[in-house]
């Protein structure tokens, strides 16, 4: 068997190095959802931290043991009663949220375990979702690509509406960036024109 | 992919040790022998060592057959060859069978040099810190300095554990698969019975039967259909057995009917002629006894402090008697010690005896974990 080095995650996704620039290096992490485990590999590569994935699904288990992280099967679901309070610097969630049905339960819990949580959501608030929903249908785009039926997607929202839970679950936003389709850096109305956004953020005290 | 093949035929070795082993018990063994055997070749750095581990009823042939004998088949042939998840063409891979075994290495059917007759009863308990310590010798024996990892299943992920307590420089990774690091009180609980049904036969004679020339048959018979009971899931017996009558009918009577009572019966026989009772005695204490974090009041994440492995570990959904929830306290404990690990909860209606098996994506995640321990 050949282990085919994969191209840089860099080149194919501009939301790593968003979430990589908010990173200290050497760090401690722990990447919810973790998927095939190219997030956590690009940031050990680039920013030498040490971390955890939580991944359920076995094909994606397989491929964060061939990317060479720690990976650890688990439903976020169930919480992270694996993991003690207060042990890792960031606890990061990238679009991962808006596929939870815990939602409420999984923010809570990334406070706890962290100093520092990072998550990634679709902004469902933007104007070409708004849009499809005026002339009458549910959205889809580049970064909601499914249809209503088959979509794992059952809690999307959209800046605000983050915002307003992170109130709720006295999280203090530190930071925010949002960005276009096309990865640009949206700063006017992002909210309307925002496709993706990143929030940092920790408990308030 | 790379066609996996056997190991091919195989010969045991023996190596005498003649420092003496002191046991946990406070008892010593003066010396002892233990019977492996290898596969694949150790490289110039003796640096792709790797150690395969025993459960309870296992022994040191993992892999390969014996010349003339094709049914001869290693216990963990289908994870140990050239090409397969443990690769031969890459390690060297060692499987030893333990202290009070039956299978080669000194038991209680040994020699007792102070007396000149078989241990027997008097064979000292042995535990699976023992074990480690006699795999230490062997180690040592032939020249490896550090394991590439040490790999054990149920009773062997005990060990492969307490390799990485006791000898934490020794050990790059280990694989802790269907392994919990102490027994609930159910699992000691059938072990007991277990016990019990061997030393209530009246062949058992104290443990010394052999003096009698005979055998605790019956006991041991019964021992290993209970334990058999508890391997397998509720799942997997009735799709494979179900309700199916031997004679298609019912025949009011006490013999065998069902098809899982003949099963039982014959994996029972099968066994009572090759285990010696004294050593399943023993293997069930071992198990009985460990408990990494009694010695540091139950906190096994203070008990684990001392460990610098990189850790697999490995459960199987349908596994009761060691459980999915047994190996997660495994894993809390590396997690709340920052060590590298991976956990996998392998889908399979197998029940404990999965990890012999190939469920769903277990051995592709054992080979791709394999392929990234560098030699």
């Amino acid at each position: 068997m050949t282990n085919t080095p994969a191209p840089s995650p860099l080149v194919l996704r501009p939301d790593f190095a968003a979430i990589a620039e908010w990173i200290k290096p050497g760090a401690k992490i722990l990447d919810l959802g973790c998927g095939d485990g190219s997030l956590l590999r690009y940031l050990r590569d680039t920013r030498d931290v040490f971390g955890y994935g939580v991944e359920i699904d076995e094909t994606n288990l397989l491929k964060c043991f061939r990317n060479g992280i720690n990976v650890i099967q688990n439903d976020l679901e169930a919480g992270l009663s694996s993991f003690a309070s207060d042990s890792f610097d960031y606890v990061i969630l990238s679009q991962t949220l808006q596929a939870m049905r815990h939602t409420e339960g999984i923010i809570q819990e990334m406070l706890r375990v962290g100093n520092e949580g990072i998550v990634s959501f679709p902004n469902f608030g933007n104007w070409k979702n708004r849009m499809q929903v005026i002339s009458g249908h549910m959205p889809v785009s580049e970064t909601l690509p499914y249809r209503w039926y088959n979509t794992p997607n059952i809690h999307l929202c959209t800046l605000d509406d983050f915002e307003e839970l992170c109130q709720q679950c006295d999280a203090r936003i530190l930071e925010r960036k949002v960005m276009s389709n096309h990865y640009r850096p949206v700063n006017f109305l992002p909210n309307l024109r925002g496709m993706l956004a990143f929030y940092r953020f920790e408990r308030r005290t | 992919m790379q066609e996996s093949k056997s190991v091919g035929v195989v010969t045991p070795q023996y190596v005498q040790i003649d420092k003496p082993l002191q046991l946990k018990s406070g008892l010593s063994l003066e010396s002892y022998h233990l019977v492996y055997e290898t596969y694949g070749q150790l490289n110039a750095a003796h640096s792709n060592a790797i150690l395969i581990c025993h459960a309870l009823s296992g022994n040191h042939h993992v892999a390969g057959v014996y010349a003339g004998n094709e049914k001869s088949v290693g216990w963990w042939d289908n994870m140990v060859g050239p090409g397969k998840p443990i690769d031969t063409d890459r390690f060297f891979v060692i499987g030893v069978n333990n202290l009070g075994g039956c299978h080669g290495s000194t038991g209680p059917a040994s020699i007792d040099p102070r007396t000149g007759k078989q241990y027997g009863a008097s064979f000292p308990v042995v535990t699976v810190e023992d074990w480690v310590e006699a795999q230490a010798q062997l180690a040592e024996h032939l020249g490896i300095e550090q394991f590439s990892a040490i790999v054990g299943g149920s009773l062997g992920g005990m060990q492969a554990m307490q390799w990485t307590l006791d000898y934490p420089e020794k050990v790059r990774h280990a694989l802790v698969i269907a392994a919990a690091p102490k027994l609930t009180a159910q699992n000691i609980a059938f072990n007991d019975v277990a016990r019990q049904a061997i030393m209530t036969d009246q062949e058992f004679y104290g443990g010394n039967f052999y003096a009698y020339d005979t055998l605790p048959r019956r006991g041991l018979r019964l021992a290993r259909m209970l334990g058999h009971i508890t391997y397998l899931s509720d799942d997997s017996m009735a799709a494979k057995f179900g309700r199916s009558l031997r004679k298609g009918e019912l025949s009011f009577g006490f013999d065998v009917e069902f098809e899982i009572e003949s099963y039982l019966r014959y994996q029972g026989d099968k066994f009572a002629d090759l285990f010696d009772a004294n050593s399943y005695l023993l293997m069930t204490k071992a198990l009985d006894y460990f408990d990494p974090a009694a010695a540091y009041g139950g906190d096994l994440s203070a008990a684990f402090r001392a460990a610098k492995a990189n850790f697999l570990v490995v459960s199987f959904t349908s596994d009761w008697r060691f459980s999915p929830q047994r190996s997660q306290e495994i894993v809390k404990a590396l997690l709340d010690n920052e060590l590298s690990v991976s956990y996998a909860e392998i889908s399979s209606s197998h029940g404990h005896d999965s990890f012999l098996m190939e469920p769903s994506c277990y051995h592709q995640l054992v080979r791709a974990y394999m392929d990234n321990i560098t030699i």
